[in-house]
Parts: structure tokens; sequence; C-alpha cells
């Protein structure tokens, strides 16, 4: 299986990523051979074999409910590049 | 041509913890804007989600509550997409595996019991708000609920009305309120809810295309534009169109659903596994420990006062509504001795009073102990219903108890025959024409002679008495 530019640019598109034509053609050379990497591996017979979530054994740690973070807005805003009456704005997400 | 309605809803239900699901921000309604949005909520880079162990709880709790399997391991995902709402560029969710696996609710139409399925419950947490006013041509974003823990609730598509979906809704929205896991407000957002709908033929067994309803905010809108929604589908079918699979905005105003172009492309929301969590481990212990603190469900609830208190299915509905509601009626049913009277006064009297003034049982100025008092008096023949009637609006008014209301307007029943009897003879006395009508048959009569002896005595002569007396005196 092997992918070509016009699904890496949608791939590239989904993730908001701008890639030109010649690195498009370069991630689907590099994400095919992944891809045949995945395959290779599909071949083998896992039937019995718990599925893996995560590489590490762990299971996830948990937290009390507790409430501890304080209000630290003033800072956290000294560095956003644009606030008004305690929003954050971001350029206009609807028309 | 017959058609057939298909509905599944996608019910978001925020869970009551105080503080987020992967962060120690506080969760409260309400505070300025971006307050309770912390590190982790905003997304600075090198932040690590820590999950809340009581969502987990209260996950299990709702899971436990419709029959469902717990997943003793579920997996959190990321959700692709990029709003500033979000500002990591996800949303933490469960895709593959959820907490919550197969269940089920029944619901009451006209009578009849229905079992709607339930595909999943997963966790995941909100998005933050986008204000669209003008902030020079700008978006101004609020991060205080971003990642506050929601349980997404997904049914089967088993609904085959708006109706029905109303009803399953609701019966939803009680059970979390039982739980005490969601607050279940919809004006605030806690308990949200989309409708996936899609129409066929009748008797055909496939689906049609589904059109998804997004975000509807209360019970009436829901049934508004699902029925919307089918006659619409239905219209396009006829004239020979086609339904889109698309997501759709209703417009209450309008009372119509518009389509809302434009996202269908961005829909591929690319899941994978958070390699931030690994996965999230329910033992044994973990699901004993919640099963020791599920609170008696309203299903169960219901039939017990059916059989306990002889109540009637309607009335069992109305006080089992809400557990502050049943704990009420139970509380005013066991101090009076007097069950059945109490579901009366409570169910519709009492009711009819909340309802006018929007407020639920717990703001009632009529407390159960004083709701007891008035039902003792009532069975003691101390005052007869119809008085009792305005005993509790004086109650109602803020004018203390029963007793003191009664002592105080001088509400006591007269029930000496004594009195009774020199009442009646004075009435009957000042109507000699009305005595001979009535003698010569105009038995309708009887009732003024009734009122006007009720007249005399302000209400208060016991009616029975009265009746039973002037029976005797007419006839002469």
């Amino acid at each position: 299986m092997s992918l070509d530019t016009t699904q890496v640019r949608k791939i590239a598109h989904l993730a908001r990523l701008r890639i030109s034509a010649e690195e498009a053609q370069a991630y689907a050379d590099s994400l095919s051979r992944i891809l045949g990497l995945i395959e290779q591996m599909n071949a083998v017979d896992t039937s019995g074999v718990e599925p893996m979530a995560h590489p590490s054994e762990s299971a996830l740690r948990l937290r009390p409910d507790e409430v501890t973070e304080p209000n630290q807005r003033e800072k956290f805003q000294a560095i956003a590049p644009a606030v008004e009456a305690g929003l954050y704005l971001v350029p206009k997400v609807i028309e | 041509m017959e058609w057939e309605s298909v509905i599944g809803l996608e019910v978001h239900t925020q869970l009551l913890t105080k503080s987020k699901a992967f962060s120690g921000a506080s969760t409260k309604y309400g505070a300025a804007p971006n307050t309770q949005a912390c590190a982790v909520d905003i997304a600075l880079p090198g932040v690590l989600p820590v999950f809340n162990k009581e969502a987990a709880r209260m996950a299990v709790k709702f899971g436990l509550a419709i029959g469902a399997a717990i997943n003793r391991r579920s997996v959190f995902a990321r959700k692709n997409y990029f709003y500033p709402d979000l500002p990591k560029g996800y949303q933490i969710s469960q895709y593959e595996l959820p907490i919550v696996a197969k269940g089920r609710v029944t619901i009451d139409i006209d009578g009849q019991e229905k079992v709607v399925g339930i595909t999943r419950a997963h966790l995941e947490e909100d998005a933050g708000k986008s204000l669209h006013e003008d902030f020079h041509g700008m978006s101004g974003i609020d991060l205080n609920r971003a990642g506050t823990p929601l349980l997404e609730i997904v049914s089967e598509p088993d609904l085959r009305s708006a109706k029905e979906a109303v009803a399953y809704l609701k019966k939803l929205h009680q059970l979390v309120v039982y739980l005490g896991i969601c607050d279940g407000n919809m004006q605030e957002g806690s308990f949200r809810c989309d409708a996936n709908v899609s129409v066929r033929r009748k008797g055909e067994t496939k689906f049609g295309t589904r059109a998804e309803i997004k975000n509807v905010n209360s019970f009436r809108f829901v049934e508004k534009a699902i029925e919307y929604e089918i006659e619409r589908q239905v219209e396009l079918l006829e004239a020979g169109g086609k339904v889109v699979q698309e997501t759709r905005l209703y417009d209450s105003d309008k009372n119509e659903t518009r389509s809302m172009r434009g996202k269908e492309e961005a829909m591929d929301y690319r899941y994978f596994p958070d390699p931030d969590l690994p996965p999230l481990v329910i033992d044994e212990a973990f699901v004993r420990d919640v099963e020791k603190t599920m609170p008696e469900l309203p299903d169960a609830k219901r039939a017990r006062f059916i059989k306990d208190y002889g109540l009637s299915p309607y009335d069992a509905s109305v006080l089992t509504a809400s557990r502050e509601m049943a704990q009420y009626y139970e509380e005013t049913a066991t101090a009076s001795g007097q069950p059945k009277l109490a579901a009366n006064w409570i169910a519709s009297e009492l009711s009819g009073y909340l309802n006018r003034e929007n407020k639920d049982i717990t703001q009632s100025p009529v407390t159960a102990r004083m709701m007891t008092g008035l039902l003792k008096r009532i069975a003691d023949n101390t005052i007869s219903g119809k008085i009792a009637k305005d005993v509790l609006d004086a109650m109602w008014s803020g004018e203390g108890d029963a007793d003191t209301v009664i002592a105080k307007q001088g509400l006591r029943q007269i029930t000496d025959t004594g009195a009774i009897e020199k009442v009646v003879d004075e009435v009957i006395a000042k109507n000699p024409k009305q005595l001979e009508q009535y003698r010569a048959g105009k038995e309708a009569l009887f009732g003024y002679f009734v009122g006007q002896v009720m007249k005399a005595t302000g209400g208060k002569a016991n009616p029975a008495q009265v009746n039973e007396l002037l029976k005797k005196k007419l006839a002469g």
C-alpha cells in the first residue's frame, strides 16, 4: 500500500500543515514506507494477543476531585497576542 | 405512503465534579471569563493531563444505573479539530474503548413500556465558548468551560417519533439528576442533546440517510426540531429528492432546521490513542465501591410507591419526578399516616402552586412538616377539604403553619350538631317560598339550602352533617 501526493495534501490540510510540492512528494515516499512496515506487521498472526493501547504497562493515574489551580489570568494574558474584557481574541472563526 | 422515522440521540451531560477532567481548575458556572482556565486548559506547552477520579466514578455510576457492563480498560483518544474553543487542537475523548458499554432504559409511551437501547457512554472534555460579537473583527474566547468533564450518552436508533425521543431524553435527565452526576440545567448547557434523524418507508429494514441536529437546549425544542426535520425529509423524498447526510442547526425563532454547510470536509477527526494518557483501569473494588453509593432509582421508587402507598401510576410518577419531591412525599405520607391524602394534596394542589410560580419542591414555602400538619387537620375533621385549600393558600403566603392559620382565621370546622341545627332552622325559616317549592317536588333546591347553610357558617359547617340535618328538616 502506498500514498500519493493527493492523499498527502489532504492529510496535511486536515492537520493544517502547509507543504510545498517537493515536500508532498517526499512525505508520500516516506509515509508509504511506514505503511509498508505496518503491512509487514499486519501479516503476523496476533490472534489471542490482547491489543495494546499504550506502550507503557501502567494504568492511568487518577487525581482526587479538588480545585488546586488558582486564577492566574493576568499572567496568562500578559503573554497572549490579543485580549479584551478577559477574553482571548483570535481571528474570527465564523463568517 | 406511510413513513417511519428513526431517531437516535447523543446526549452530553456535564459531570458535577468540582474540578475539571484533566486539571485542577474549578468548573463552577458563571465565573468571569478565563478565571477558571489554567495552564492545562489553555494548552500551554509542556503541560500534562491528569484524570479526575470522581469523573470516572460518576461514569461508572451511570453505567450501573442502565444495567451496562463497565469496561475494565477504557482508552482516551485525541479527536483532532481546529477551533480556538479547545486550544490544544484536539479534544480528549474516548473512541474505540468507552468506559460504559451497552445498556438500556425503559420509557413510558401512553402507558406502554418501551425499552430504548444505549449503545455506549464515554468520557470526554467540554470545549470553551466563542463569543462572536464584534471585537474589532475578531472572536473572543472564554476557556472557563474548556476541560469540564462530559459523559456522552449515545442511544441506539430505537426511537420512532419526536414524542419517544423526548420521553427518552426526560428519562435520561431524571436519571442523571437522581444519580447526582449532573445538575441537569439545560439553560446553562449542563445537559445538551444532538439528534440523528432519518425516515424510511414503513416495513423497510434499512435505515434512510440521516441528518444530525445539533445542540437543542430544551425538551420542547427537541420535540419541535425533530418534528420539523421528519416533515422536511418526508417532503423531500416524496418530491423525488434525496436526504443529504449533514449537520443541521435548529432555529427556535423560525422553528426550522438549517444546513450547517462547510463543516463536512473537516469531519475527519483522525482519532488516535492519546499518548499522554495510559488506559483507564476500573477494577472490581472500584465498581463495588461505586455500587455502595447508588441511590434508589426512579423506576424502583415509583414501583415501591405504587405498592407500599397504594398510589396510582400517575401520582407515583409525579411524586418520584425528582429525589427531593419523593423525599417530601415520603416524609409527609409517613408523618401524617395519610399516604393517599398526601399524594392528592402534593401531586395536585401543591404542584399547582409550584408550577404557577415556577418553583421546585425545595423552594416550597410549605415544608413537609407544614403539609403534614394540614393533612392531620383534614383527617381529624378539624377542617373540611374546601377550607383546607384556603389554609394551604395562607401557608403558601407565609402566614404560618396549619394550626396557626386555623386558629387565627377561626376556620375550625363546626361539628357540633346543635350549632349546625340552629343554623339549618334559621335558613329554613328565612326561605319559606323555597321550602314550599322543595316540598312540592323541586328537589334541585336542596343544593340551594346547603349553599345557604355554608354561607351562614362561613363554609365551616361539616358538609356531611349539614346534608343529613337538611334532609331530615326539609322533609318536615
